[in-house]
């Protein structure tokens, strides 16, 4: 058997130690890896090897905790999920973009979270059944409807890659509004005129211009901008009938 | 030192954490609950695990087989009391889940979908593709997030449980942003903390898992229990170790060594099954356990495959077909194609088994309670004897739900009538936690490098704790940590900074592991005999006279620790053999 | 020190420069500047004709001047650009499941496609073309 192909890999790291810096600023390592590897792996041979005091978040090594995100070479990416094998030449590694740094490429997703439970993502019951009368059926069709709004796993990658975001920071974003409409989508729930409140405001839905980044970035195949056209059509058919058909409001 | 006051502090917001928030929060929703978690709750491990949650929900299914299967899979060391509750708690549990949104598969009538699991007589796993945990964990997120009286402290780093006239009464933590320590006072703590794979260099476990939870009770005098228990996973990725689910066998995979045979059936889980048509609870259907001694065995023998990632079986999926896998493993699909470079479509894809989950964990009983007054855990980090010498795969899904929301009701019934807590000693407690911060910080003689030690120590575990042991490399695995336990006090910590320290963090993760890892490696040389996952080859013999018990080993600072024993319960099922051969014989 | 957390602006009139997906999207936007220039013209057209044949006729011939042909070459190019994106963007915005599956994204997009070919015809031999 061939042994695994090593490389000479150089990353170009963003830095900030708020202790003392007022400004970030790039620092250049140097790094043997192997030909199969990822950006973390990388990240992770520095920090054991050569530098301590890098800073970054990681955890499951295969793209489904959402802990690791970064723009790699000013891509919003995984960086278990970036593999060193399509990348040439010096690797720029620095923090989601639209976010606050704490340290290094740690940042502080505390908008996300608090947007993230304003839509109200989970269940509100079309009707109360007891646990004893057993589950909600659903047929697998009806689950399809909403899987795939499902898989976000929150890494804040379409955030980083949404401008809109970046200009308009109230935005709710893309994965806190496909999460409503994954929810609204679902056969079990009735909330979506609750969500709507939060959904069809010029925070909300009217606020995406459908620049279409948030999918093209998305690690998990959930398309937000999907989503995000969609419940624009329904909140404009709600306007409808509300404003234009007689005895329509609701 | 800043001090918050709490009714309930959960140490952990994985699937334990987070569902016995839940409970807490359903059931009185005037008590105060703090949420304390190292990461935020949607990163716990819960989210890697894929396969599925185990519950009798079929009509052709009954409780008495899950119990079977579970005390037989476990090698007679479950408590059948604990299991009693579980099989019946484990159904609730997972039509609760989807009352919450869970998007289990379904069947065409649309009720839930059941797979089938190793060791397991029945279909009875629920499953949401090959990413239940992912969605069980964020379900129970998405839905802790209506409950005001849930107050979240995410990135705090929970550090020392705070006990006072022999209760505990609360915790320290780090706030990680900021490097600040904080006093958490509650008159009831759960640990949900989770489990310690990372203790070895090879495991499907997310870098997270460092057993913290577990060190921390273990420090403040509850026991661990039967910590020798390691299960292997049998089927991860060479390279990164990333897990295969079970599901992979469940939907008709076979493993195969070199020359093409299905070598399960040469380890008692034969005759062979026709390729496509798994049938229940034998060959590639067999328990974790067995499974992954198998593996060790080809290996003696040469039969494994040489790949440039090590010695490999392989797992071949290509009959399943490219839609099948889609709908039911798109997620191993994924894995392998992207670290491997493998599409399980078109080829066998290489394996090795992988350590995945501890059995083991910090002692308590059917009501999630430690011998610690005060202290409750549920979850991986705990062992309240359900799983006994081998989990069975869809188990600890479940096991999380049940004891998660148990522990919530333990913790209720534990608050009434509190004497309000010594708040003076309280601190003197939390000033001990803050001195030996400080001192990691102002140590000058730090001579010894946190990855240099962590080496060392998964090293160490992988040597001499692995799916087989020897009384000398058991020795030698003992007397090595208790050494690194030594060095570890001269541990350098390079990075001085307050905010986001993940050199620190890193740093008391490490003195986590090695805790656990004495409990690992001191349980297992004492326990003189095999059973379950824990196989000895100079004792290759299960022997119920004198191993019918839990390991329990207690902590004594910097000295070995003392080891004791508590027997197992046994209601009903005496230890019998287990039997993976398949209906036919 | 505790926490400073650094926040990294994003330039309000050079963002678009960062990433090419950006540029994409601002010149599918730009290309809506010319099918409104073209719908004021249309308008403008309709004014001209409601005041009389001698109006009309000077509009018409304002309508060849190489300047008005090259408007009119750049409004057409940039009224397909951005028809094609918006046919593109429709299987997002309106996705159709039939049963557990759904259809195919490039059948929807195919589908309003054909619909614009079958109503330009009509539009075509209405103005007597055929």
């Amino acid at each position: 058997m061939t042994p695994l192909k090593e490389r000479l890999v150089q990353l170009e790291v963003l830095r900030y130690y708020p202790d003392t810096d007022t400004e970030a600023h790039f620092q250049t390592y140097e790094v043997v890896c192997q030909e199969e590897w990822v950006v973390l792996d990388a990240l992770n041979k520095i920090k054991a090897d050569i530098d301590p005091t890098l800073n970054y978040r990681w955890s499951c090594h295969m793209a489904v905790c959402g802990s690791c995100g970064m723009m790699i070479n000013g891509e919003p990416k995984l960086s278990c999920h970036a593999f060193l094998r399509e990348y040439e030449g010096v690797i720029r590694v620095e923090p989601l973009a639209h976010f606050p740094v704490e340290r290094d490429l740690v940042t502080a997703p505390d908008d996300f979270m608090e947007k993230l439970k304003r839509v109200k993502p989970y269940v509100i019951p079309k009707e109360i059944k007891p646990i004893s009368e057993g589950e909600y059926k659903q047929t697998p069709a009806q689950l399809m409807k909403f899987r795939q709004y499902s898989m976000c796993i929150n890494c804040m990658l379409c955030y980083a890659a949404c401008p809109q975001y970046g200009l308009t920071p109230s935005f709710i974003g893309p994965a806190a509004l496909t999460l409503a409409h994954r929810y609204n989508q679902d056969s079990r729930d009735g909330g979506r005129k609750e969500r709507q409140e939060v959904v069809a405001t010029h925070e909300g839905v009217w606020e995406c211009t459908f620049v279409g980044a948030c999918s093209e970035v998305c690690p998990a195949h959930v398309d937000p901008a999907s989503a995000l056209q969609q419940m624009k059509i329904t909140s404009s058919i709600d306007w409808i009938v509300e404003h234009l058909i007689p005895g329509g409001k609701s | 030192m800043e001090t918050f006051t709490t009714d309930v502090a959960i140490i952990g917001a994985g699937g334990a954490g987070l569902r016995a928030a839940i409970a807490l929060a359903e059931t009185d929703p005037r008590l105060r609950i703090a949420l304390i978690s190292k990461v935020y709750p949607m990163r716990s491990h819960t989210c890697a695990a894929e396969g599925g949650a185990a519950g009798v929900i079929k009509p052709d299914d009954s409780f008495d087989l899950h119990f079977d299967d579970t005390v037989g899979g476990g090698d007679w060391l479950s408590d059948q009391d604990c299991v009693e509750y579980f099989i019946h708690e484990a159904p609730k549990e997972l039509l609760q889940l989807e009352h919450w949104g869970c998007p289990w598969n379904r069947e065409a009538d649309g009720s839930v979908a059941v797979r089938p699991f190793g060791g397991m007589k029945k279909k009875r796993t629920w499953f949401a593709a090959d990413k239940s945990g992912f969605h069980i964990l964020h379900t129970l997120f998405q839905t802790s997030l209506q409950f005001p009286t849930i107050t979240r402290y995410d990135e705090y780093y929970a550090l020392d449980l705070l006990v006072d006239d022999g209760r505990c009464q609360g915790v320290t933590a780090m706030e990680m942003r900021s490097g600040e320590l904080r006093q958490i006072h509650a008159k009831a703590v759960i640990i949900a903390g989770g489990g310690a794979g990372r203790m070895f260099p090879f495991s499907t476990n997310g870098a997270i898992k460092t057993g913290d939870g577990m060190a921390m009770a273990y420090r403040a005098g509850a026991p661990l229990k039967d910590m020798e228990f390691v299960q292997y996973h049998p089927t991860g990725l060479p390279n990164t170790g990333s897990l295969l689910t079970e599901a992979c066998r469940g939907e008709g995979g076979i493993l195969v060594n070199k020359h093409g045979r299905r070598y399960l059936q040469d380890y008692g889980m034969g005759p062979e099954t026709p390729v496509g048509q798994p049938q229940l609870k034998t060959m590639e259907l067999g328990p974790r356990d067995r499974v992954s001694q198998a593996y060790w065995h080809e290996l003696q023998k040469g039969n494994t495959v040489t790949t440039q990632w090590g010695e490999c079986v392989l797992l071949d999926m290509r009959h399943l077909g490219e839609k099948k896998i889609n709908e039911r493993l798109p997620l191993v699909r994924e894995l392998a194609e992207a670290y491997l470079g493998v599409d399980i479509v078109k080829e066998a894809v290489p394996i090795r088994p992988v350590v995945h989950y501890m059995m083991g964990g910090i002692s308590t009983n059917t009501a999630a309670a430690t011998p610690l007054p005060g202290l409750f855990a549920a979850g991986e980090c705990a062992c309240v004897s359900l799983n006994g010498a081998n989990r069975l795969g869809s188990n600890s899904l479940v096991e999380l739900l049940v004891f998660g929301r148990r522990a919530a009701l333990s913790a209720i019934e534990h608050v009434q009538g509190l004497p309000a807590p010594n708040a003076a000693a309280l601190n003197a407690h939390a000033e001990k936690t803050q001195q030996r911060i400080g001192e990691l910080f102002s140590r000058t003689n730090g001579t010894e490098s946190m990855s240099g030690l962590r080496r060392e120590m998964q090293e160490t575990m992988e040597k001499n704790v692995g799916i087989y042991r020897t009384e000398e490399g058991l020795q030698e695995g003992v007397s090595k940590i208790h050494e690194l336990r030594q060095r570890y006090r001269r541990v350098k910590l390079t990075d001085k900074s307050s905010v986001f320290n993940t050199d620190l963090f890193q740093v008391l993760e490490l003195g986590s592991m090695l805790d656990c890892a004495e409990a690992v490696t001191v349980g297992a040389l004492a326990r003189k005999e095999s059973r379950g996952a824990h196989q000895r080859l100079d004792y290759v013999e299960r022997d119920d006279r004198n191993f019918l018990r839990h390991t329990m080993v207690h902590h004594q600072g910097m000295d070995s620790p003392r080891v004791d024993y508590l027997d197992v319960v046994i209601t009903k099922s005496p230890p019998g053999v287990r039997d993976y051969s398949g209906d036919h014989k | 020190m505790s926490r400073r957390p650094l926040v990294r602006e994003c330039p309000p009139t050079s963002w678009y420069f960062r990433q090419p997906r950006y540029l994409r999207y601002m010149s599918r936007e730009i290309t809506s500047i010319f099918v409104g220039a073209y719908c004021v013209l249309l308008v403008v057209g309709l004014q001209r004709l409601s005041a009389g044949p001698a109006a009309w006729d000077g509009f018409l011939l304002a309508l060849r001047s190489p300047a008005s042909v090259v408007f009119q070459f750049l409004a057409l190019v940039a009224a397909v650009y951005h028809a094609a994106t918006w046919f593109n963007a429709t299987q997002k915005a309106m996705p159709l499941q039939i049963g557990e599956d759904f259809v195919p994204g490039n059948i929807i997009s195919g589908a309003h496609y054909v619909a614009w070919g079958v109503l330009s015809v009509v539009v075509l031999f209405l103005a007597g073309v055929f």
